[in-house]
């Protein structure tokens, strides 16, 4: 029986989702980080409408990449502790299937809700009414890379008892043009201005990073469990 | 070499770690049929030499041939070949016994629907719906051994395979081997059990510390 590369990736993101689901935090505490996160804002800067308009694009990207960083080390972290990632890299099918297929899963557990959920925190920081389109389109392009970079630096510090403080350092460089383009994309919708070049970036950055990172995280995970 | 009776070759393996030697220069040939226990105290590198035969790890200077081309050459044919049971099970506690193994089945290209009745050849009939995170270390072990009984591949590396399993259950495990051997397979194992297997290709490579 010949395992195709579609089946081998239907496997792994059902095998993905279904710990997700039945290890709810992995779900809820990136999302809570979120939701906390960006509420404090106007409790903390006060509830003038005008200075939560300026802020709020910055404010839910930066909180949505918080959030995704939070959540990064469970990617590979307990596959590796408990002896499942070597076994993943040993079974037949390609490593860049497996982790291409386990980095959709992470996204569909983390990236997703936050889209989801974006809105209405949108909502809460007075957000320009032309803004909310353009801020769905900037998540929904941005959080992959956010998922697929950062699968990167999770590779890479995999077999390190404490690599969170280095897997910032590795990661919120890369982070940084997205981040840029995304709120310049939502403030220029605010004005009413065209901001399909800066999601034509964020695009070209997420097709990049989806064909290079799966190649660059299997030669990270053959490293780190060396 | 036209010589394609060889599985798998260990070319001068130079093993290093920590600043440690661990092995030196070490090589033998794995023929079909063979079934090989690697012995040795602790942290002479036992695990060390059967990670870097998997392909797991990169010896110091070396390499590992299967079928007379190197395994990084040949990456996909030997994965496909080999069957690793390192000291970690890699079960999920997640996923309850079946959903494991039949996650592995699949991944491996192999029937899935077995997985129920390969269960009971482990012991663990009954067992099959409770999530792993519930059960105990030797039946973890066992979830992961269950795989051997519907492998196709015809290399074993198995770690340490008897930890935390009954007698009743080594001897069952002793006689799978001795029959994967029959049909052309070959195992290669570490234990510190004595094994009580009459075979006559049943060989020892003992690694001893190594002072410079």
């Amino acid at each position: 029986m010949q395992l195709t590369y579609r089946k081998a990736f239907k496997t792994i993101l059902v095998r993905d989702l279904t710990i997700a689901i039945r290890h709810r935090d992995d779900i809820f505490n990136p999302l809570l980080f979120f939701i906390i996160t960006v509420s404090l804002f106007p409790l903390g800067i006060g509830p003038e409408a005008n200075t939560l308009m300026k802020i709020a694009p910055g404010i839910i990207w930066v909180a949505a990449l918080l959030a995704t960083l939070l959540s990064l080390e469970r990617l590979f972290k307990n596959d590796h502790a408990d002896g499942s990632l070597e076994q993943l890299l040993l079974s037949p099918c390609p490593t860049f299937v497996l982790v291409l297929a386990k980095i959709t899963a992470h996204w569909i557990i983390t990236g997703l809700p936050l889209i989801i959920i974006a809105p209405l925190l949108g909502v809460l920081l007075n957000l320009h009414q032309d803004s909310y389109l353009a801020l769905m389109l900037t998540l929904l392009i941005g959080t992959p890379v956010l998922s697929l970079l950062g699968a990167i630096g999770v590779a890479l510090t995999v077999g390190i008892k404490k690599g969170g403080v280095l897997l910032s350092l590795l990661i919120l460089p890369l982070y940084i043009p997205v981040l840029i383009f995304a709120t310049s994309a939502i403030d220029a919708a605010s004005m009413n201005l065209p901001y399909d070049g800066q999601l034509a970036i964020i695009g070209a950055i997420f097709v990049g990073s989806l064909t290079l990172a799966p190649f660059a995280v299997g030669s990270a995970l053959k490293v780190s469990i060396n | 070499m036209s010589n394609t009776t060889n599985l798998l070759t260990a070319n001068k393996l130079t093993c290093i770690r920590e600043d440690r030697l661990l092995f030196e220069e070490l090589s033998f040939t794995v023929n079909p049929g063979d079934i090989i226990q690697i012995e040795g105290a602790n942290g002479t590198g036992k695990t060390s030499l059967l990670r870097i035969l998997a392909g797991l790890s990169q010896p110091y200077s070396g390499n590992v041939l299967y079928k007379d081309t190197p395994i990084n050459d040949s990456e996909e044919e030997y994965k496909a070949d080999l069957l690793f049971l390192g000291h970690l099970a890699g079960v999920k506690g997640e996923m309850s016994s079946e959903e494991n193994l039949q996650f592995y089945l699949t991944m491996h290209g192999l029937d899935a629907s077995v997985a129920e009745e390969t269960l009971s050849e482990v012991s663990l009939y009954g067992f099959e719906d409770a999530l792993a995170s519930h059960l105990s270390a030797g039946q973890h072990r066992r979830i992961a051994l269950a795989r051997l009984w519907q492998s196709k591949s015809k290399i074993w590396i198995l770690d340490e395979p008897f930890t935390a399993i009954d007698k009743a259950g080594v001897k069952k495990l002793e006689d799978l081997f001795l029959q994967h051997a029959e049909h052309g397979g070959a195992v290669i194992l570490t234990t510190h059990q004595d094994l009580s297997l009459k075979s006559s290709n049943f060989h020892k490579i003992v690694l001893t510390h190594q002072f410079i």
